[in-house]
Formats: structure tokens, C-alpha cells, sequence
């Protein structure tokens, strides 16, 4: 224990509140009515629906595909009927929708069959390509698909591996009850990770108000002989749980934004991902449940194991939510995201379902002028100058926020926490980042579309040209073909002119007029080919309505409205 | 619709403010006990009329009223002019400084946290090249009782100059031109001779230096409490000691100590709560190190060769105005960005 440990800049000590939901052990939860399972729960691309209404799914069936080049599979949580594959509301605070599973559960529970994998001896890219399959990401909140960081840096090994067990954020203690409950397991995906990343040491750190994860983990690696890994315990001080805080605290690392902290030989991993990769490479499960800590306004705090789609309120009610809750927030107070209903799912991201009031959260105070003061700049763990940033994002130059290293900002909340004016600064951040990200998607699009407007002037010009030689080419075929079927004419006008009064030989006048009976044919065929596009393929009732339209369209042609109606 | 965090410090201006009015009082307390009670009438004045102009200000800009007359900013500005003026200026001076720091120098540049000059040291400018003879006449310790001052800041005509004289901040400096001079009967005196008249205590003025301590032990409590940093006290101090010791190490003949130099006029107040003001001063680490000891520096050298009777009021306007480009120049690199 006499590891030489580092500092990070600034970082503050809020209310730890976590006590109240560790006195219990985590406890399942009865299955709901029904599961609402969000396809899009990972960073990436949104994995492809492989179910349908009516299909019936057993438990850890794959019903998302992970689909490009970063994205993570989704899975029934348990067996039953598929209701519906359709837009639902997603737990975050837009309150936009995503295309989700709803699940009704059967009640057997029944796993379907599963595939495991020994991971010493499977090709590294086989092992990823079966943890992605498996759903397996990063449970500390950023939900980042765990198999994309399982590769070691380019020397093809790691020094370190760190596992994330700090919990920084007040009242959630999700991880820490994991720790306490499931070290020996979870210490089996740590080995796991280790072998596949090959990193020459692991260190578990743990911040030092959870004692007694930090000797359970010490036992686990006590009785696996694992040399190696070590279980550090950090000094409590909020962000230390942050993944690049934690990389600093361990190793002195510090790692810029924009960089992999492969790159410097490290790789950081929430000790959840460990236990689920655990579950994934020893019984083929896929990640279908997570450990989530019920606090705040509620009478019995206390962590459960919740299948993910589980409606957020059928959880809570296990714990009693106090009468005068007014929302949920989806994570801890420093960082969670405040939902837009309480029925909103379970998914992988949700460390912690904190039930709030307004005597709990009470509304900031007015906010006031910034008076320079420095208290966030002395509390920013990113050692950036927030009231700088302030300042700028407020006048939006987002250019000089940007030169403040505006995108460096993790958005922690110590500078809002600490500011004696009580401004927002975060959401500041939030506005300008997203602003700036707006601006670069205009500009790419606008950009594209002149790209794409210059291409097709360019093809215009091109076609115009390639019709004119065509019908150049055309126009002598048939002046050809005229001449001889009028020489063919001449030779047997009554076969070929009854009617004709007069036949005589076809004139210049008479070749044009072909000529341009052709082109107009060609025309019309062409229009008909490229007109209407978006009345292709109807559904028959906006078949039928476009068809009662036009007949009523029909009707008012030929009854003109009277000038009074 | 409100964003995370949910939960914050118990912090506020308002609180930050009163705990730099409570640091002031030990300061305030060695005044009245030194010089009487005319600078209680005379932080009344300032306080009132910063509330009134403060008030009207607000209610022009349609800002609201409670939340910024409550935040006491006002009211530090207030008690910094009246502890920087004499304490027995006409109390219209009082209050015309107070007007002019409140609505000139902080309400028309923006209010609370907008204004690049520290409003009490603009004040304080503006009104010793005004009324330059009023600005100069510090009564002795123990010179004037309670009604002679109230006459004085109250009554109409002033008969002060047989009463009252320069600091000793200024008396010295006099003193010292004139040891310079053959002609004069004071030639040949050094500093430490001069210093032994009625007006002089221990380390300076009589009198006024426990007021200066009384303003150090307030501003070791605002360290303490970490409303302010050492950096700036720290900087101004020792450039203010290192600029005075060097010209008094080479010529002691010409010119005062660097301790007297700690312990007279606004030094103490200004490395503790003038240049500390946040919203003029420096912010980065760096910045308020190269910030203060330009205060310093320019502090010694108007005191020691200027006309006026003190520099830090001049010192302060002077590297506020430097600000911007010092924290421009001092941002420290960002997390994972340091060279090793």
C-alpha cells in the first residue's frame, strides 16, 4: 500500500450520501409487465432491429445487430413475445424518442441457447467480434463498446490496465456493492482483460470511502495468486472516478483530449464491464441486466440487479419513492441527466436512478454577474479556466471558447458546484460544444451541397452535350431511314399509302416533321420515366387517399366556385 | 428546465463580500482606537451614498434591486474609500467619491463584475487631482477628538492646515528631499533620525501602523478562509520591500526602509483587499503574481519619487489596466497538455 499515488487539479467534495443504499445487499427485481428495450444504448452506430411484432424471444436472444464499424448488439433481457418494434421515449433529457423492442415477458425466463468462448485460445479478433455480439460495454455511464478498446496499442501490449472502482459521484454505489458481492468474478474478467490487452500490471482503484470493496477486492486477488493486480485505494475527491483523473491519480499519466490512452500504455475499464465480460466469456451471457442504485427520495435506498428495459417506476417502487418526488435523474447529482418521464427504461448507461425532490434538489439561487472570482478555475479537474469560457460562450465566440480549450472540459460540474454567482457554467459548455458541433454539420453539409451543385452542373452540361451528338447521330439514322422508305413508297405507293391522296416524294418538310415526332415521343417516354418519384410505392390507404383527392379536384374543376361561397 | 448538477456549494457573493467587510474590522477597530470616530462617520457616509447611487443605478437598468443591493458589493467599495481618504474630508467628498466609484467607475461599465478599474482606487484618483490640499490633511494619532472631526466633516470652513499635516508617508519623503539639501537645517539626517519625532511609532506612522496590521491580521483570515490566494499579497509585498530595500540598501540616506514602506499608507489594505478584488484584478496564478508585483514596484516608485502622498491608489489603476493582456499571456496549460 505504499504505491506512490498522484494528483489531479482542483475537484470538489460534495455530500457523499452513500451510506443509506449500502446496508443492503442487491436485490432482484420481479419481472415487469413489459420491457421497453432501446436499440441505440451504446456509442456508435444504431445496431438493426432482427425481430418483429409477433416473434417470440428467448432470454439473451440477440434482437439489435451491431451494425458499422463501432456499435454493440442488444439482446431480449428475458423470454416472452415481441409487441412491437417502434419509436419510444429514451431515457434522457430531450425527451426524444428511439427505436425500441417492446418485449412481453412470458414469465418462463428461459435462456435460448448460448455460445461461450475460451479466451486464451480464441484469436483476439474473434473474442472482440464475440464480445460486440454480446453487448458488451462500458458500464461506468459512457456505455463505449468495450470490444473496441480491447486492443492493445501498437507495440501489441499495455503497461497498465486500470479498473475504474472509484464511484465518485455521490449516492451511487452500484459499483461498490459489485465489489463487495462479486470481487472473485469480477477479478475473472479483469484476468481476462489483462490477457487479451496483455498488460503488464492492473491497478483496481477504489476511492478510500469504500472501505469494504477495497478489502473485498484485496481478498479476491489474495485467492485467485494472480500477480500483478493490485487494489488501490485513492483518496475520495470527486472527479476521481473520471477515467482520465483516475489514469492520473494511478499512473501520473496525464491524457489529452483527442488522444487514446493506449497511446501512453494504459487502458481504463469500469469494474461493472469487468463483471460483465465476466458473465459473457464464462456462460455465454450476453449483457442483459446491471447492477442500479435506487436513492434519494426513497425510503429504502438500496441497489437491484434490473433487466435492461425495465421501466424505470417499476424499480423505484421497490423502494418507495416519497410522495412529493418530483423527477428522476438518471445517474448522480453532479453529472446525471434529469428524464422526461418515470416509466422510461432501464439501459446500459443507467448506473443509478436518483429520485428527486424539490426539497432534495432545491433550485439554484438567482443567478448573478461572474465576478471573476476563480473559485471554478481552482476546481476544474481539466485545469481549464471556466469563467473564461463563460465569458465567451455567453458572447458566442465560440472561436476564443474554443482557443480556452472549451472541448477539453468533461463536464464534471465542479465549476457549477462551486460558483459563488451561481451560474450554470456547465450548461454553458453543453451550449457552446453544441453549437459548435451544429456549425461544423452545416458547414459539412453546405459544403457537400455545393460540391454536389457543382457536380451537377457539371453533368448537366455533360448530358446536354452526349444528347446533342446522340441526336446528331439519330437524326442522320433516320433522315437514312426516311429516304428509304420513301424510295420504298415510290416503288409501292397503294401498299403503302392507301389513304394518300396525293403520294409523292417525301419532302424535306416531311423528314423534319419525323424528326420531330420521334423527338417528342422520346421526351414523353423520358417525363414519364422521371416525373413522379415520391408517389411510387404507396401503402394502399395513401393510394386511396391520393385517389379521393384527385377525384375531388375533378369535381371542383367542373363546378368553378361561386364568387361568394 | 434545470441541468446537472443538481446539488452546490453554499457559496454566494453576498458571502464573499461579508467576509472581506468582516475582515476590514480589526483594521477599522485600531482606526477609531487611534485616530477617533470620525471614520465611523465617515464609512456611514460612504455606505449610504453607494447604497443610494448603487440603488438608482439598478432601477435605471432595470436590474432587480434586493438581489444586487444585497450582495454588499457596494458596501466594500464604500468602506475601501472611506479607509483610502482621510478621515476628516468634508462629507461631500465622501460622498461625491462614493457616487462617482458606484455609478461611473461600476454601474456604467456593466455593474457588478464589469468594470476593469477597482471603482474605490478610481475614486480615490479622481479625487486627489481634484481637491488635492483636502486629500492631503491626515490628522495625527490622538490629534483631533469626536467633535473637532465632526466639525470637520460636517462644518463649513476648514481650518485645518494648523491642525493637521501630510502622512507620514509624505511627511518623510519631505523630510528626506530636504536632508538632501545643504540649505536645510534637516541636511544630513538620515531616514531612521527623521523617523524620531512624535509622528513616527515602531515601524511607521504612529498610530497607523497598528492600523495596517490590524488590515494584515483581516487579510491573513481572508487567506485563511481561501477568499483570497497568497499570490497577490504575497507578490505586492515583496515587490514593494525588494524595490524599497534596494534603493535604501544603496543610498539609506536618501530614502525609507522597506519595513516602513510595509507598514505605512495603503499598503496592507491594498495587498489584501484592493488588488485582491477579483473582478479588476489578475486571475490566473501567474497573472496575479506579475499583476501585483507591477504594484509594487509602481507603488515604491510614485511613493518614493511621485508628488502624491501614496501610490498604491495609482499602482492599482495602472496595472488594471494591464489585466487584460496579463491573462491573456498567463493562461496555464490545460490537463494532459503540461510539459514535464
Amino acid at each position: 500500500m505504499l504505491r506512490k499515488l498522484f494528483k489531479f487539479h482542483g475537484g470538489v467534495k460534495p455530500q457523499t450520501n452513500k451510506v443509506q443504499s449500502t446496508t443492503q445487499p442487491i436485490a432482484p427485481v420481479p419481472l415487469p409487465e413489459r420491457l421497453v428495450i432501446p436499440l441505440h444504448q451504446a456509442v456508435g452506430g444504431h445496431p438493426r432491429p432482427l425481430v418483429a411484432p409477433g416473434d417470440k424471444v428467448f432470454k439473451g436472444q440477440r434482437i439489435g445487430g451491431a451494425d458499422g464499424s463501432l456499435s454493440s448488439a442488444v439482446h431480449a433481457s428475458t423470454s416472452g413475445i415481441v409487441r412491437d418494434v417502434a419509436p419510444a421515449l429514451m431515457p434522457h433529457t430531450s425527451g426524444l424518442t428511439t427505436l425500441s423492442v417492446v418485449i412481453e415477458p412470458d414469465g418462463e425466463d428461459r435462456w435460448g441457447e448460448l455460445d461461450k468462448v475460451n479466451y486464451r485460445t480464441t484469436p483476439p479478433d474473434e473474442l472482440r467480434d464475440f464480445l460486440r455480439d454480446a453487448g458488451v460495454v462500458g458500464l461506468g455511464g459512457a456505455v463505449f463498446p468495450s470490444y473496441a478498446k480491447l486492443k492493445p496499442g501498437k507495440e501489441g501490449r499495455l503497461k497498465t490496465l486500470v479498473i475504474n472502482g472509484a464511484e465518485c459521484e455521490p449516492f451511487i454505489t452500484c459499483d461498490d456493492l459489485l465489489m463487495r458481492e462479486r470481487a472473485a468474478d469480477m477479478l475473472k474478467g479483469i484476468v481476462a482483460m489483462r490477457h487479451m490487452l496483455q498488460a503488464e500490471e492492473v491497478l483496481i482503484g477504489i476511492e478510500d470511502n469504500k472501505p469494504e470493496a477495497v478489502a473485498a477486492v484485496q481478498t479476491a486477488i489474495a485467492a485467485s495468486g494472480q500477480t500483478g493486480i493490485e487494489a488501490v485505494a485513492i483518496p475520495t475527491r470527486y472527479p476521481a472516478g473520471g477515467a482520465k483523473q483516475l489514469i492520473r491519480v494511478l499512473t501520473g499519466i496525464e491524457v489529452p483530449h483527442g488522444r487514446r490512452s493506449t497511446d501512453f500504455g494504459v487502458q481504463c475499464f469500469n469494474v461493472g464491464t469487468a463483471y460483465s465480460i465476466f458473465e459473457a466469456l464464462e456462460f455465454g451471457r450476453p449483457l442483459i441486466s446491471r447492477v442500479v442504485t435506487v436513492a434519494g427520495n426513497v425510503d429504502l435506498p438500496r441497489n437491484y440487479e434490473v433487466l435492461i428495459g425495465t421501466p424505470m417506476d417499476h424499480v423505484v417502487r421497490l423502494s418507495g419513492a416519497r410522495a412529493d418526488t418530483d423527477r428522476y435523474i438518471m445517474g448522480g447529482p453532479m453529472m446525471g441527466v434529469r428524464l422526461p418521464a418515470f416509466d422510461v427504461p432501464v439501459v446500459k448507461a443507467t448506473n443509478c436512478i436518483l429520485v428527486g425532490s424539490p426539497a432534495l434538489f432545491p433550485p439554484p439561487p438567482p443567478e448573478m454577474p461572474c465576478i471573476r472570482c476563480g473559485e471554478c478555475a481552482k476546481a476544474c479537474p481539466a485545469d481549464l479556466a471556466p469563467f473564461e469560457m463563460y465569458w465567451f460562450s455567453r458572447s458566442k465566440n465560440f472561436g476564443k471558447a474554443q482557443e480556452y480549450h472549451l472541448f477539453d472540459c468533461i463536464e464534471c460540474g465542479c465549476c457549477s458546484f462551486v460558483c459563488p454567482s451561481h451560474i450554470p457554467l456547465v450548461d454553458y459548455f453543453r451550449f457552446s460544444k453544441s453549437e459548435i458541433w451544429a456549425r461544423e454539420r452545416d458547414k459539412s453539409s453546405s459544403d457537400a451541397a455545393r460540391d454536389r451543385f457543382e457536380f451537377k452542373n457539371f453533368r448537366q452540361e455533360r448530358e446536354k452535350q452526349e444528347k446533342a451528338e446522340k441526336l446528331a447521330a439519330k437524326a442522320a439514322a433516320t433522315r437514312e431511314k426516311v429516304a428509304a422508305d420513301s424510295q420504298a413508297g415510290t416503288a409501292n405507293p397503294a401498299a403503302e399509302a392507301p389513304d394518300t391522296a396525293k403520294p409523292t416524294a417525301p419532302s424535306a418538310e416531311d423528314t423534319k416533321r419525323a424528326l420531330i415526332a420521334a423527338a417528342m415521343e422520346k421526351a414523353r417516354q423520358q417525363k414519364a420515366q422521371v416525373a413522379p418519384k415520391n408517389t411510387e410505392q404507396l401503402s394502399a390507404e395513401t393510394q386511396a387517399d391520393i385517389d379521393a383527392i384527385e377525384a375531388r379536384r375533378a369535381v371542383s374543376a367542373a363546378t368553378p366556385p361561386t364568387p361568394d361561397a | 428546465m434545470i441541468n446537472s448538477p443538481f446539488v452546490r456549494k453554499a457559496a454566494s457573493v453576498q458571502q464573499v463580500m461579508l467576509q472581506v467587510l468582516l475582515a476590514l474590522v480589526p483594521g477599522i477597530a485600531a482606526y477609531v482606537w487611534f485616530f477617533g470616530a470620525g471614520i465611523l462617520v465617515q464609512l456611514a457616509l460612504a455606505s449610504a451614498a453607494a447604497l443610494a447611487g448603487e440603488a438608482a443605478m439598478l432601477a435605471i437598468r432595470g436590474k432587480p434591486k434586493a438581489l444586487f443591493l444585497g450582495d454588499l458589493s457596494a458596501i466594500v467599495t464604500a468602506w475601501l474609500i472611506a479607509l483610502t481618504f482621510p478621515p476628516i474630508v468634508p462629507w461631500w467628498l465622501t460622498v461625491t467619491a462614493t457616487l462617482l466609484a458606484i455609478v461611473v467607475v461600476k454601474q456604467l461599465y456593466g455593474g457588478l463584475g464589469q468594470n476593469p478599474f477597482n471603482p474605490a482606487m478610481a475614486a480615490f484618483c479622481l479625487m486627489i487631482v481634484a481637491y488635492p490640499a483636502l486629500m492631503s490633511q491626515w490628522p495625527a494619532a490622538g490629534q483631533l477628538d469626536f467633535s473637532s472631526q465632526l466639525q470637520l466633516i460636517f462644518g463649513g470652513a476648514r481650518q485645518v492646515d494648523a491642525i493637521t499635516g501630510a502622512t507620514p508617508l509624505d511627511a518623510l519623503r519631505t523630510a528626506l528631499r530636504a536632508a538632501a539639501n545643504p540649505d536645510s537645517q534637516l541636511h544630513g539626517l538620515r531616514a531612521a533620525q527623521l523617523m524620531d519625532g512624535p509622528a513616527y511609532g515602531m515601524l511607521g506612522g504612529k498610530g497607523g501602523e497598528w492600523v495596517t496590521l490590524g488590515f494584515l491580521l483581516g487579510g491573513l483570515w481572508l487567506l485563511q478562509r481561501r477568499i483570497i490566494t497568497w499570490h497577490i499579497p504575497g507578490a505586492f509585498c515583496l515587490a514593494l520591500a525588494a524595490s524599497a530595500g534596494l534603493l535604501w540598501a544603496v543610498r539609506p540616506e536618501g530614502f525609507a526602509s522597506p519595513v516602513f514602506h510595509l507598514a505605512s499608507g495603503g499598503a496592507m489594505l491594498g495587498a489584501f483587499f484592493i488588488l485582491t478584488d477579483p473582478v479588476s484584478g489578475a486571475t490566473t496564478p501567474r497573472g496575479k503574481l506579475l499583476f501585483a508585483a507591477g504594484a509594487g514596484v509602481l507603488t515604491f516608485v510614485i511613493r518614493a519619487f511621485g508628488a502624491y502622498p501614496d501610490g498604491v491608489a495609482f499602482a492599482t489603476l495602472l496595472m488594471n489596466l494591464c489585466v487584460p493582456l496579463i491573462d491573456m499571456n498567463t493562461q496555464a496549460p490545460v490537463f494532459g497538455h503540461k510539459k514535464d
